[in-house]
């Protein structure tokens, strides 16, 4: 029976289970592995090549730390909106509106960085006097746009193939530079030296905080696709951490050759850290391979934020915390349609009016503030349904270690991003307080309370 | 050729959206607005899964 069948016969039209843990792994490192095309060298620039690599580890044990929190719940919380289902089922209601903000705002703005990022780097290889990057941000946005709009199995497939190739990339760039002999390519050893590891002292290290999440921001949007892998309790754990292996990988990798080939000054301002390590290697085969795959890494970080946006905005009209308009599924392709097609037009508007600094540093901020909300989570999560009293997928080891790790080192970002982005910080945070007293005072009024939680787990405990 | 790519982005990006203001157009016609927001959240798992420890 077809799916337009099917909703003629009275059934719900409802989002697909196609998805398997290859989809989720496309989905988690797509949106993340443009981050080692651009971003994380900018931490450089802000404590040097020896502090980039401190916050590669440091910032990999927190989000190590998101993937294993994540994992638990959503294998447990399997619905889309990831985690601002969790936060309405754990926290509540207006937690869960802020959470479902804070992801709509990070994946859209990281898209929007992501269609800029593209369309700069074919602006740059063109070198045409008065090409501008404006068709070729529409182009990447639209197209995807169409592509979600489609169907999400041929939209992960694609991102999976795209990923794989920019992925696979950063490994022969790796292995063709000689990276167990020094000297011959790569000359690490008087790119930093102990008078200039650290230029700005630790301060700079906390400073570099602010970038290093560029490593590994997006790997949690696995979550996203909750209610469309055919088995989450088994495939959002086993694709979130594969991802998350891979990116520590593919970090490591980057770091190493690109510190070994540039001078942290230069490497603290590129906006293509990878292309211009394989320019520098004076290879053209390298130089070209590392141009398409900087463009592929934007398209698959863009492609999968769409997904992600969409869903979670999906999620909040589903539940009437907005519009239960923005609800429809397409009866034929099953996907959150209007709310792909509402964010369309404002992704657009941003990419053309906004530069790539003040979108990042939203993206940023708003993901920072939803890993702030896991560490507490997963807390309530764990005394309210201790270990047993329901069904698990996945269960996190050493809790709360990594919740309290996730914890402090928000803290210690968030003041990174004080640092270099003050006015921004505060100002989002204002938006998200007027928001929150929007959404108490006026919308939850139309909210259905009893029809939003839709767990079937026992009582919590205390209650 | 980077010129003409150009203009080539901008003729997709217009034929795309086209084609998905008339999908959207022809399904919120077709449909009642009961079918496309039936969807809920949990269904298959409370169905399928059936919540056992």
């Amino acid at each position: 029976m077809t799916a337009v069948e099917s909703t003629t016969q009275g059934e719900r039209v409802s989002l697909l289970r196609v998805l398997g843990p290859a989809h989720v792994w496309a989905l988690g490192v797509g949106i993340v592995l443009v981050g080692e095309f651009t971003g994380w060298n900018f931490s450089a620039d802000k404590g040097g090549a020896l502090a980039a690599l401190i916050v590669c580890w440091v910032v990999g044990l927190l989000y190590t730390s998101v993937a294993m929190i994540d994992s638990e719940v959503t294998s447990t919380v399997a619905a889309a909106g990831g985690q601002y289902a969790q936060a309405k089922h754990i926290v509540g209601p207006l937690m869960a509106f802020n959470v479902a903000l804070f992801l709509v705002f990070a994946y859209t703005m990281l898209e929007v960085s992501d269609a800029i990022l593209l369309g700069d780097t074919i602006v740059a290889k063109a070198g045409v006097e008065g090409l501008t990057h404006n068709p070729f941000i529409a182009a990447t946005i639209v197209t995807l746009a169409w592509l979600n709009y489609r169907g999400v199995l041929m939209t992960l497939n694609v991102n999976f193939v795209i990923t794989a190739i920019a992925y696979v990339s950063i490994v022969i760039l790796f292995f063709s530079v000689s990276p167990w002999t020094q000297g011959a390519v790569l000359k690490l050893n008087e790119l930093v030296t102990p008078g200039n590891a650290l230029p700005y002292g630790w301060i700079g290290v906390i400073a570099a905080f602010q970038f290093g999440i560029w490593y590994y921001l997006g790997i949690e949007g696995t979550t996203q696709a909750a209610e469309e892998v055919r088995s989450p309790a088994r495939s959002l754990p086993y694709g979130t951490m594969a991802g998350m292996i891979t990116l520590l990988i593919a970090a490591a990798m980057t770091w190493y050759v690109c510190a070994s080939l540039m001078p942290w000054e230069y490497l603290g301002i590129t906006y293509y850290p990878l292309w211009d390590a394989g320019k520098l290697t004076g290879s053209p085969l390298l130089e070209n391979l590392l141009f398409v795959a900087t463009l592929l890494a934007a398209l698959a970080s863009a492609n999968g934020c769409i997904n992600d946006a969409a869903r979670a905005w999906f999620s909040l009209g589903r539940d009437r915390y907005l519009p239960s308009w923005f609800s429809a599924v397409h009866p034929k392709y099953r996907t959150p349609y209007r709310s792909i097609l509402f964010l369309l037009p404002i992704a657009l508007a941003f990419a053309f009016i906004a530069d790539l600094n003040q979108a990042i540093t939203f993206s940023i901020l708003s993901g920072v503030l939803q890993y702030t909300f896991m560490s507490i989570n997963i807390m309530m999560f764990r005394k309210k349904w201790p270990l047993g009293t329901i069904r698990r997928g996945y269960t996190h080891p050493f809790h709360p270690i990594p919740a309290i790790v996730l914890f402090c080192l928000c803290v210690v970002t968030f003041f990174a991003i004080f640092l270099g982005y003050g006015s921004q910080l505060i100002a989002m945070v204002a938006f998200y307080f007027l928001i929150s007293l929007w959404f108490h005072f006026y919308r939850y009024r139309y909210v259905r309370r009893g029809d939003q939680f839709t767990m079937p787990w026992p009582k919590p405990q205390g209650y | 050729m980077w010129v003409a790519l150009s203009y080539a982005c901008w003729a997709i990006s217009v034929v795309l959206a086209l084609w998905m203001l008339y999908d959207w157009f022809k399904v919120d016609t077709t449909y009642s607005e009961d079918v496309l927001t039936s969807s809920r959240e949990g269904e298959l798992e409370a169905a399928s899964e059936k919540h056992r420890i």
